[in-house]
C-alpha cells in the first residue's frame, strides 16, 4: 500500500461571518487507523467534518484525502468517501434493504454486485434479518448500524463518521464500537470520527483534540496521557485559592483551581499525599488520586475543563 | 496494529441517470407510502371541483361560449392545474424534510454533480402530478369532453410541461425556506392565488382590468389555456386565449425558466446548516 496519508490537513482555517471555527490546523492520518478528533462542542470538529466531506470549502489552508484536494477535486475526494452524519440520512418510509439499493445506485453500484454487496454488509453488521423493515421501525442502535452499512456500501477507502454515538445507550454505543473494529479488519477502512466523548476517544489509534477552533495535542491516547507526567491529585477544600498558594510555594509545580478544586500534577502522587495533608491540616476535606486521563490531558492543554461549554449549549 | 488487507476496491462507476434515476423512483416510492399525501393532492380538488362546479351549476354564462357551458365542464381544466399544482409543488417540500433529515447531505457528498439531485427530484414530482392529472383526466368524458387518444397524448404532453414547471418552482421555494410550515405561507400567499388568476374559475373577458393584467401576465393562464386546447382540440374553446400553439409554447418556456432556477439555486451552497 502506498504511504500517501489517508488525510493530510495543513494550516487549515475556517471563518464564518462573525466566528473563526478553526484556525490554522494541521494534522494527518495514516491509512487504516481509526483516528478521533476530540472535542467539546463548538470546538471546530464539525467544520472539519464538512470540509473532509467536501460540503464547505475552508477560507485558508489545505485538506487532502489519499492525496486529492477538497477542493480542487471534489468529485474524486467524494468517491473514496464514505460519511456518516450525525443526522440520521436514512429514509425512514423505506426499508434498510431499499436505502442501502438507493445510495448504492448514487455511486454507481446496480445489480448483482449490489445485492450482493448489500447481503454482505447487512449480515457483517448482523442486520439480515431486519433488511425488509421499514427503518422508522428500527431502534436507534440498528438504525444508525444502517447508517455505518450505508457509509461503506461502495467500498470507501476513508470512512468519515460525525458523533457516530451521539443518541445511543452505552450498549448501543459498545455494539457500534465493535463493528467499526470489525469492519476496520474486514474492509481495511481507514475511519476518521468526530466525537466529545472521552471514553469514545479512548478507544482511539490517535487523536487529534480540538477546542475553541485550534488542536491543541495530538497522538495516541496513552502517549497522550503520558504528556501529564504522573498521578493527578486533586483536593477539596474551602479556600481553594489560598491552599493553591500554598501548595504552590511549598511543593513547586503548577498547582491550578478548577471547579473549587485544587488540582495538581505529581509523579508518584501518593507520597504527596501525607505530606500534604500534615502540612495543611484541617485545610484539605478530600483528596483524590487518579491516572491521567484524556480530560485530564485536555486540563492541562487548555487550563479549563472539557465540559465548561457544553453545559451553554442546549442539547438537540 | 496489523497492517489492513489491501482492500478490494469496486470498480463501479458513478453513472449519472442511474442516480437520477434512483432519486426519482424514491419520490414515488415515498408517495405511495404517505398515503395521506396522495388523497390530499388528488381528493382535495376533486372535492372542490364538486362543490363548485355543481353549486354554480349553470348559472356561470360565459360571454364567449357558444353554447350553455355547465360550470363543472368549464371548471374541469382549472381543477386538473390544481391537482398538478397541489401535487408537484408539494413534493417538492420534500426538498425541506430531507434536508432536515440527513438525506440530503447523504446525496450531496456522492461524487455526483448536484444537477443530478435537482433533475431526479423534479422528475419524480412532475411524474407523480402527471399521473394523478391524468387520473383525473379520464373523467372528462362525464362533462362531456371526448378524448381521443391522440388528443390524450397532447394532453399528456402539455400536463408534462405544466407539472415540470411547477415542480421547478417548488423546488426554488423549498431550497430557499428551512421550515414546512413557511413554505405553505408562501404557497398558499403566492401560488393558489396564481391558480385563481389563471382563468381557471373565471375566463378574464368580465374581470376587472387590473385583473385582466395579472392573468395576461401569469404563465398559469397560457398553461390553463394550453390545456384547455388540448382537451378541445382548440374547438370548444372559449375563444379568448392564445390558441394552442402559443399557449404551448409559452409553457415550455415556463418550464424551462423554472428548470433552470431551480439548477442555478441548486448550484449555491446550501443555507441553514452552519455548524
Amino acid at each position: 500500500m502506498s504511504q500517501t496519508p489517508a488525510v493530510e490537513v495543513a494550516n487549515l482555517t475556517h471563518r464564518y461571518a462573525t466566528r473563526t471555527a478553526l484556525e490554522n490546523v494541521s494534522f494527518s492520518v495514516a491509512a487504516g487507523e481509526i483516528f478521533g478528533l476530540l472535542g467539546p462542542n463548538g470546538g471546530g470538529k464539525t467544520t472539519l467534518f464538512r470540509i473532509l466531506s467536501t460540503l464547505l470549502l475552508p477560507s485558508q489552508g489545505e485538506a487532502r484525502v489519499f492525496g486529492d484536494d477538497v477542493t480542487r477535486r471534489p468529485l474524486a475526494v467524494r468517491r473514496r468517501l464514505g460519511v456518516v452524519f450525525q443526522s440520521p440520512s436514512l429514509d425512514r418510509k423505506l426499508t434498510a434493504a431499499e436505502n442501502l439499493r438507493h445510495q448504492g445506485h448514487l455511486y454507481g453500484l446496480r445489480g448483482k454486485e449490489l445485492s450482493q454487496r448489500t447481503r454482505e454488509l447487512l449480515a457483517r453488521l448482523g442486520l439480515a434479518d431486519r433488511a425488509d423493515e421499514a427503518v422508522e421501525k428500527l431502534s436507534g442502535g440498528l438504525r444508525r448500524r444502517v447508517e455505518l452499512a450505508k457509509g461503506l456500501l461502495h467500498r470507501p477507502d476513508l470512512l468519515l463518521l460525525d458523533e457516530p454515538s451521539r443518541g445511543l445507550d452505552a450498549g448501543a454505543r459498545r455494539d457500534l464500537r465493535a463493528h467499526l473494529s470489525r469492519l476496520r479488519e474486514a474492509e481495511g477502512v481507514t475511519v476518521l470520527l468526530t466525537t466529545h466523548l472521552l471514553d469514545e476517544a479512548e478507544g482511539c489509534d490517535r487523536l487529534a483534540i480540538l477546542d475553541r477552533g485550534r488542536l491543541v495535542a495530538e497522538g495516541t491516547p496513552r502517549g497522550l496521557k503520558k504528556t501529564i507526567g504522573g498521578d493527578v491529585v486533586v483536593l477539596e477544600t474551602q479556600e481553594p485559592e489560598r491552599l493553591r498558594a500554598q501548595i504552590q510555594e511549598r511543593f513547586g509545580g503548577h498547582p491550578t483551581v478548577l471547579d473549587g478544586r485544587v488540582r495538581f500534577e505529581r509523579p508518584q502522587g501518593h507520597r504527596v499525599i501525607t505530606e500534604l495533608v500534615e502540612a495543611f491540616p484541617g485545610q484539605i476535606q478530600a483528596v483524590t488520586l487518579s491516572k491521567p486521563t484524556l480530560e485530564d490531558v485536555f486540563i492541562q492543554k487548555t487550563g479549563h475543563r472539557f465540559w465548561e461549554e457544553e453545559q451553554a449549549e442546549p442539547t438537540r | 496494529m496489523s497492517p489492513p488487507a489491501a482492500p478490494p476496491r469496486s470498480t463501479a462507476r458513478p453513472s449519472f441517470w442511474l442516480a437520477v434515476g434512483t432519486l426519482w423512483w424514491r419520490e414515488l416510492l415515498h408517495f405511495y407510502r404517505h398515503r395521506s399525501r396522495v388523497l390530499g393532492a388528488l381528493g382535495t380538488p376533486v372535492v372542490f371541483w364538486l362543490l363548485i362546479g355543481s353549486g354554480i351549476g349553470t348559472s356561470f354564462r360565459p360571454a364567449a361560449a357558444s353554447a350553455q357551458m355547465n360550470y363543472l365542464e368549464f371548471f374541469f381544466p382549472g381543477t386538473v392545474i390544481l391537482i398538478l399544482l397541489f401535487t408537484s409543488i408539494f413534493d417538492m417540500m420534500s426538498v425541506i424534510e430531507d434536508r432536515r433529515e440527513g438525506f440530503l447531505l447523504s446525496v450531496l457528498v456522492a461524487p455526483l454533480p448536484r444537477s443530478c439531485l435537482v433533475l431526479g427530484k423534479m422528475l419524480g414530482g412532475t411524474t407523480l402530478a402527471l399521473a394523478q392529472g391524468l387520473l383525473f383526466v379520464f373523467l372528462a368524458p362525464a362533462v362531456g369532453i371526448e378524448l381521443q387518444p391522440l388528443r390524450l397524448l397532447l394532453v399528456a404532453g402539455v400536463l408534462f410541461l405544466i407539472a415540470f414547471a411547477l415542480a421547478g418552482v417548488g423546488f426554488v421555494l423549498a431550497w430557499q425556506l428551512d421550515s414546512v410550515q413557511g413554505f405553505h405561507g408562501v404557497a398558499n400567499l403566492f401560488l393558489i392565488p396564481l391558480w385563481l388568476l389563471s382563468g381557471a374559475l373565471f375566463p378574464p373577458a368580465g374581470a376587472s382590468g387590473w385583473v385582466r393584467w395579472i392573468m395576461k401576465v401569469n404563465p398559469l393562464t397560457y398553461a390553463h389555456e394550453a390545456l384547455r386546447a388540448a382537451l378541445y382540440w382548440n374547438a370548444g374553446a372559449l375563444g379568448e386565449g392564445p390558441p394552442l400553439g402559443p399557449a404551448v409554447g409559452v409553457t415550455a418556456a415556463f418550464a424551462l425558466l423554472a428548470g433552470a432556477a431551480a439548477f442555478w439555486v441548486a448550484s449555491r451552497p446550501l443555507t441553514g446548516n452552519s455548524g
